[in-house]
Order: C-alpha cells, then structure tokens, then sequence
C-alpha cells in the first residue's frame, strides 16, 4: 500500500473521521442538547430558558451542523462500498434522522420569528424539541447497530439485517439513550457557563439530573454488551484499554462534582473531555470495522488518489476553517456571552 | 409506482426544493452586502435597514437551504446506493472541497446574522463578503460532480486502473462541462434571485408604497438582475456548444432534432412527436442549429436517428424546458435593458413608471422558471443514464422496499415547510 508522508492513508482517514465525530458530538451534540432542555422546559423561568437556549444556539448551529455532513462526504468518498451498505441497511432509519434534521433546523427559525405567547411558538417549540430528542437518539441507535454484528454484508453486496440484533438489541436502544443523556448534559453544562444567577442556578440542577441518568444508564449499558456486542466487549476488556476507560469515568466524576461546587468552566472542560475519551474509545474498540463484521476501512477503501485528495487538501481547509471557527465561537462564546447582549 | 420512478420523483423533488434556497443563498448575500457597502459609504439609513431587512429574510431561508442540503447528501446515498458505490470516489473529491465552503458559509452567515453589534462596522460588512463569496464556491464546485455525471472525464481509467486517477483532472481542469456548467448555473442564481426580489418591490409599488427604502431595493436587486440576465444568453450560447460536443444525444432531444443534418435549422417552438419524428407548429430559422451546435452554417449536427431509441430521453419534456429557458431567458435580457435604459434615461421613472413596475412584477419569476427549467434539460436530459453513457439510472437505484412512503413524506414536508415560509416571510417587514 503507499503511504501518505510515511503515514497508512486509511488510518490517517480514519483519524479524520474520528475527529469530525468528535467535533460533531461536543459541538452538535449541544445543539441537539438545547432542544431537549426546551422541549423539558418547566417551572416560572421557562420561557426565558428557552429563550437562553436560542441565543446560545442562534449563531453556531448551522455551522455545528456542517461536521455531520463533512463525515458523511469524506465516507463516500474513501469508503463508497461501506457507505453504500449504510445507505441500504440504514435506509429508514437515516429517513427518520432527515426528517429530524429538517424538522428541527425549520421549526427553530420558524420559531424565532413568533412571539412567546402565541400558538405558532407553542407549536414550533413542540417541533422544535422532539426532533432535537429522537436525532440523536437515531444517530446514537445507528452507533450501536454498526457495532452489534446484526448487519451483514454479503461478498457480492447484498445487505441482510438481523432485526433483533439490530433495532430491538438492548445494546443499540441502550447507546440511543446514552447519546441522548450526553447531549443533554453538554448542554445543560454549557448553558450553566453561559448564563447567570437563577438561570444558572436551574441549568446546574438540570445537569445534575442529565448526570444522574447518564451514570445509570452507563450501569445499566455496562453489563449487556459482553452478549449484545461482543466485538466492542472483546476490546474493553483488554488491558489496553483499561487506562483510558478509568480516565473517562474519573471526567466523568470531575465534571459532575464541578457542577455540584458551581465550578462551571472546569465542568465544561471535563464534560467535553469526557466525551471525547467515550467516543474515541468506542472508535478504538470498533476500528477497523466500519460495519462490523464484514466491511472495514481496509476492505471497502476506494484507490490511493481520492484518499491523497482529501488528506492533500485537508491542511488547506483546515487554514481557511479553523481561524474562521475561531472567530465564530471567540466573538460569540468569550466570557458572559448572555451577559450584554440586548 | 416502481421504485426508480419513486427514487427519481423525490431525487427530483428534492433538488428542486433545494435549487430554490440555494439560489438565494447565493443571491441574497450579494444584496446585502451590496446595501450594507452603500450604507458604509453614505452612511444612508435606508441602506442599513435593507441590509438587516434581507438579512433576517435571508436567516429564515438559508436554514432551510442547509437542512434540504443535507438531506440530499443523505439521499444521494439512499436512492442511488450504487450509484454512490461506483462514483463516490470520482465525485467525492468536489463534495470534500464544496464541504469547506459550505463551513465557511455557515460560520460566515452566524457572525453576519448575530454579530451586528459585536463586530466593527467593516468587521461585519467583510463577514458578508465571506458569505456571498463562499455561497458563489459552494455552486460553483458542486457542479463539478453534476458535470462529472454528464461528462464522466477519465472514467476507463476510474474502472480499469484506479490507482492512477487524477480527481483535479476528471473533475475540473480536464472536464470541459464543468467551467461553463459552474459560470452559467451561479450567475442563473443571481439572475433569478435579483428578478424575484426586484419583484417584491415592484408589486409594492403598485400597491402605492413607493419610498425611498423600496427605491433602494429594487434598484439593487435590479442592478444585479440586469447584469447576470445579460451574460446569460453568452454563456448559455458557450453551454450548448460544449453540450453538442459532448452529449450530442442530449443536444439533439434538447432540440428535438430527429434527423442527423448538415445545415440543420433552429427550431423556436413546436410539439415533437416520438413516434412519427415530426414537429408540428414550430418556427424553424435556417441553418441556425449548426451555427449555433459548431459556429459553422454547413456543419452536421447528430439527430436522434444515431441514437438507440431505448437511449432517448424524454424529448418533448426535455424540448419544452430547454424552450422555456431560452424564452425567459430573451425575455429577463430584454427586461434588463429596457430598466438600465430608463434608469439612465429617466431615472425618476423608476418610482413612478406602473409599467415598469408592471413588467418587472410579471418577468419576476421567470428567472426561477429558467433555473428549474434549465436543471431539466440537464439531467432529463441525461436519462436514462446516471452516468453519461457509462451507468443507467434503472441500475443505480435502491434495492430497498418503501420508497413510497419516504416519497409521500418527504413531499408532504417540503410542501409544508414552503407553505409554512411563505406565510411567514408575506409578514416580514422593513427593519427600523
Ligand atoms: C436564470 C436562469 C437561466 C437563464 C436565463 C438561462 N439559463 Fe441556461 N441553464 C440554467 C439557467 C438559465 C441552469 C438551470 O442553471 C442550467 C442547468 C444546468 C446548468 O449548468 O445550468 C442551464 C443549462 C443550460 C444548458 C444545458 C447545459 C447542460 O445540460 O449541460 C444550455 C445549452 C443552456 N442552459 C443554454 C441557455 C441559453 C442559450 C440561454 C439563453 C437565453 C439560457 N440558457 C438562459
Ligand atoms: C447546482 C446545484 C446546487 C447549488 C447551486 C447549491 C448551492 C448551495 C448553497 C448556496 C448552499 C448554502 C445553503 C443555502 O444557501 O441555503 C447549499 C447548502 C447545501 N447543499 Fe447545495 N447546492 C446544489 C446542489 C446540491 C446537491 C446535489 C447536494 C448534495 C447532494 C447539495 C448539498 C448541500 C448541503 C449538504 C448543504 C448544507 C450546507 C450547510 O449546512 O450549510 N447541494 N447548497
Ligand atoms: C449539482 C449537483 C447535482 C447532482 C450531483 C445531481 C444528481 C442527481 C442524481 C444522482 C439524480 C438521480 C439519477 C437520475 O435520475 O439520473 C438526479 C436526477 C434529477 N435531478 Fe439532479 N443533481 C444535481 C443538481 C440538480 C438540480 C439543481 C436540479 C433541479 C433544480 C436537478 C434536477 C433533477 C431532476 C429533475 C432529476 C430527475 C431526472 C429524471 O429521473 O428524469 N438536479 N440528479
């Protein structure tokens, strides 16, 4: 195989994708959060906590968006065959996550031009959240399924799906329902840094909550994968990967004791740490597959120069987006951002 | 309905669903920018206020553009699995880069739309010229994978030798559909956007409301209008050339040019009939198809008869949209003029003159009418290939059962959501 500056150019794919992921789940994976909180949204404050959320969320969803789109170019791309697996296996599922993704992006603009008190808001608000609630709830199932070994992809391309390995696997509904706790206590945590006095107060005690479940959940998930997914099971118990599966529960910890001492900006960082350990250890344990068992990133790879594009091209993009990205979230998410707007 | 008419109905629906949004996504930033540069020149309120007038039009609309958007690349995969199996590769390489414009765009359109009291003056009017530049970018390089669809440039070597393709070659420098296809399809956004809005303002006027913010609107979006409808019928012209070099098929459906001629005549108008390979009621000007196919009076144009009656496309659809778009197209040039004219001339005439307000409000979709027209003649026009001559449609399509329903849904949802914008954007008013 050639190699790419002295690199294996399918696993230095693979790192790209890996980071988009990430990208995509710290910051995406917020926005998604905030729908939830609005779509929860109780007690005297409610409103303004949605309006919090808006105003969080108005400058940098779009742009948040764009990573899931980035790691579905760069899979059909440099792994046509997986994608056109995906596509087939995943064929309602990514239908229900458009309609999600169309439905949410509508309904909060559509939003934003309603005043609180009118039906229109009511309704938008409704779209609005439980769209933000089952996107990640799919996109966490379609994590779990493509690790379950319930999708089979035959030599010739034909794709047959064990339903009960897939959909109805404890495993996969229990990965659904961890992407969606995650997302909601990313959110939460992030709007305890962006706002302040009982605003604060109430979003610190919906982290708390968020954390809570994410911890049960987490106990509950523990347990079922040795069975429900024996491929990921095979990986976390190696002695490998024991140092990073401590250092996410000890973030985990970190954070949510920070958020218990109000000491919001390092929960914010121990959050997102705690993240980024979960995930890149799934990745960890899932690579190279990218349907397990029958497609990896070696077998479905495409030849050498689509691949050298993309890498040949990234710093370039990269030159252009990360000072830009850097702009958005300096200029919009620097200290208090809630706090002197009007 | 079998599942490639379904795959193709909601790959259509989509796209045009999508064209509407991504033409003012490319359009409006241009307006905007424009009034905000004139208001930091003359420190004219007007201009200010129509910047954050169109800016708040323009938040509503571009999230429904990026939502559809992303639909589609969903989609690209979910009705065509094959399709994306066997190009994935050659198109992704557009895609990856279109990918970095749309970022910018995205990040560009947060800073503009939130940023009016955050950034400087300067600081924010630049953010716009990002969005109306990398909103150009992302049209102008995703019609590099349509353009690969049509002219599939190194397509032997993709099949037989993959380790040695060249994406810059196959999509790009060495794809001879591409440069025109990317010149004449951005500048169509701007004609459309610029008529539609000028619109607006017309229809205003007649209503009676004629001040000086709306003066201001129309004469932007009619000065931008004017200039993209002009080059429209050069590049257009440049277009048909290239189409009858490479996809003479398409040309000849396009034409509805059932004999292979030397010396062919244009046809203007007229029913062509599949079966019998005739036209009636049309107007045909001497020699002017050669001329125009290959810039000689004489020369052979291929008709349909070289072509396997199992490839043709759907002629007449194909010859009534390629109509409508040269029509509307002679139409927006002559509107054009007959503006710049009176604004040179009479320029309090633009205020004041019902007639002209009167053709600008009729000719104010035609720029729409000709973008979905003209995307028609592209890619009905290239059925039943997905791949110009190298893959059919028919095998690119989906395997997977339900298509109906996700076709009766997504319609459903687009129908909605444009009814939904139309409501909301008939209450928008002008900013203070
Ligand atoms: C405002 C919109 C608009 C206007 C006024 C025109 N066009 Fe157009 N045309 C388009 C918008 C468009 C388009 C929708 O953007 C297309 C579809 C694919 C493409 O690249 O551009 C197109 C395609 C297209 C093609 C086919 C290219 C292909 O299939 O590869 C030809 C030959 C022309 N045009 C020719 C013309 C001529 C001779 C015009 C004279 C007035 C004209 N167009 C006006
Ligand atoms: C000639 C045809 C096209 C043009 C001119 C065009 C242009 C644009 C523009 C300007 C945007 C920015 C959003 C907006 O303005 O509303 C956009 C968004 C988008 N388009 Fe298209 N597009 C075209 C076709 C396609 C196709 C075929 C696909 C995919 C298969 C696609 C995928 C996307 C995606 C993913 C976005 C969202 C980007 C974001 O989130 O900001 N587009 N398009
Ligand atoms: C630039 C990016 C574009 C890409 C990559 C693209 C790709 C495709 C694909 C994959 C199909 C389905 C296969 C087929 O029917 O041959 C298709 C069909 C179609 N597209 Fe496009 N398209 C693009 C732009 C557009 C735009 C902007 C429009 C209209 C506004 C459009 C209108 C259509 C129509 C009407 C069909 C159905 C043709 C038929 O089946 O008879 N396309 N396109």
């Amino acid at each position: 195989m050639n190699t790419w500056l002295g690199l294996d150019p399918i696993l230095a794919v693979g790192a790209v994708i890996l980071l988009a992921i990430l990208a995509y789940a710290v910051l995406g994976g917020a926005d998604f959060g905030g729908g939830i909180w609005d779509l929860l949204a109780t007690g005297p404050r409610r409103e303004q906590h949605r309006l919090a959320i808006a105003k969080a969320m108005g400058p940098v969803w779009e742009a948040n968006h764009v990573w899931i789109i980035f790691i579905l170019v760069i899979l059909f791309t440099v792994f046509p065959p997986a994608f056109k697996s995906l596509s087939i296996a995943f064929f309602g599922l990514f239908h229900f996550v458009l309609v999600g993704i169309v439905l949410r992006g509508a309904a909060f603009v559509f939003r934003a031009n309603a005043e609180t008190t009118s039906p229109s808001w009511r309704l938008w608000t409704q779209i609005f959240g439980a769209a933000s609630l089952i996107t990640p709830f799919l996109l966490g199932m379609a994590v779990g399924a493509v690790s379950g070994g319930g999708i089979r992809v035959s030599p010739a391309g034909v794709v047959t799906i064990n339903a009960a390995q897939t959909w109805f696997s404890p495993v996969t509904i229990g990965i659904g329902l961890l992407t969606v706790a995650l997302s909601a206590y990313l959110a939460a945590v992030y709007l305890t840094v962006e706002t302040r006095g009982e605003m604060q107060e109430d979003f610190r005690k919906r982290s708390l909550w968020a954390g809570s479940v994410m911890f049960a959940l987490a106990a509950i998930l523990l347990p079922l994968i040795p069975t429900g997914s024996p491929h990921l099971w095979e990986h976390m118990a190696s002695p490998l990967s024991a140092p990073p599966m401590v250092l996410g529960v000890l973030l985990a910890i970190v954070s949510a004791l920070s958020v218990y001492r109000r000491n919001y900006g390092l929960a914010r960082f121990a959050a997102v740490a705690q993240v980024l350990v979960i995930l890149g250890g799934w990745a960890f344990g899932h690579w190279p597959y990218i349907i397990y068992p029958d497609v990896t990133a070696y077998n479905s790879a495409t030849a050498i120069p689509a691949i050298r594009f993309l890498l040949n091209t990234l710093p370039f993009g990269l030159a252009l987006l990360i000072p830009a990205l850097w702009l958005l979230f300096k200029v919009f998410k620097g200290e208090h951002p809630q706090a002197e707007t009007k | 309905m079998s599942n490639l008419d379904a795959a193709r109905f909601q790959m259509a629906y989509s796209l045009f669903f999508h064209m509407m949004f991504a033409a003012l996504g490319v359009g409006m930033p241009l307006l905007m920018v424009i009034a905000e540069g004139l208001y930091l020149r003359t420190r004219k309120d007007t201009y200010r206020r129509l910047a954050k007038t169109w800016a708040k039009a323009t938040g509503l609309l571009f999230a429904i553009g990026a939502v559809s958007g992303t639909a589609l690349s969903f989609e690209l995969g979910l009705l065509w699995p094959s399709f994306m199996e066997f190009a994935g590769s050659a198109i992704g390489p557009a895609f990856t880069l279109e990918g970095y414009a749309f970022f910018l765009e995205a990040i560009f359109l947060g800073l503009y739309l939130y940023g009016w009291d955050r950034l400087s003056p300067r600081g924010h009017w630049l953010t716009g010229v990002g969005i109306a530049f990398s909103g150009a970018m992302s049209s102008v390089l995703v019609t590099a994978t349509n353009a690969w669809m049509q002219n599939p440039v190194g397509v032997e070597t993709l099949v037989n030798d993959p380790a040695n393709v060249d994406p810059w070659n196959m999509l790009f420098f060495g794809n001879s559909t591409w440069p025109l296809m990317a010149i004449h399809s951005t500048i169509a956004t701007l004609a459309a956007v610029g008529f539609a809005v000028a619109g607006v303002y017309a229809w205003q006027m007649l209503k009676g409301k004629r001040d000086e913010i709306r003066k201001h609107g129309l004469t932007i979006a009619m000065a931008v209008g004017t200039i993209a409808a002009i080059t429209m019928p050069l590049t257009g012209d440049l277009s048909a050339k290239v189409l009858a070099k490479n996809q003479p098929a398409k040309f000849a459906a396009m034409e509805a040019l059932f004999e292979t001629r030397k010396g062919a005549p244009l046809l203007v108008g007229g029913v062509p009939n599949v079966e019998t390979g005739e036209i009636s009621y049309g107007i045909e000007i001497p020699y002017a198809l050669s001329f125009l196919a290959h810039g000689d009076f004489t020369s052979e144009v291929m008709g349909l008869d070289q072509v396997p009656r199992d490839q043709w496309a759907n002629v007449p659809l194909v010859h009534y949209s390629f109509q409508i778009m040269v029509g509307a197209g002679v139409v927006m040039m002559l509107v054009g003029l007959y503006y710049a004219w009176l604004r040179w001339k009479r320029p309090d005439q633009i205020l004041q003159s019902r007639r002209l307000h009167w053709i600008l409000l009729l000719s104010s979709p035609l720029g729409y009418l000709a973008l979905q027209t003209g995307w028609i003649v592209s890619e009905v026009g290239r059925q039943p290939w997905i791949v110009w001559e190298v893959m059919t449609t028919a095998s690119a399509v989906t395997p997977s059962p339900g298509l109906m329903t996700s076709v009766i849904g997504f319609t459903t949802l687009y129908t909605l959501l444009a009814v939904v914008l139309v409501f909301l954007l008939r209450r928008l008013r002008h900013v203070q």
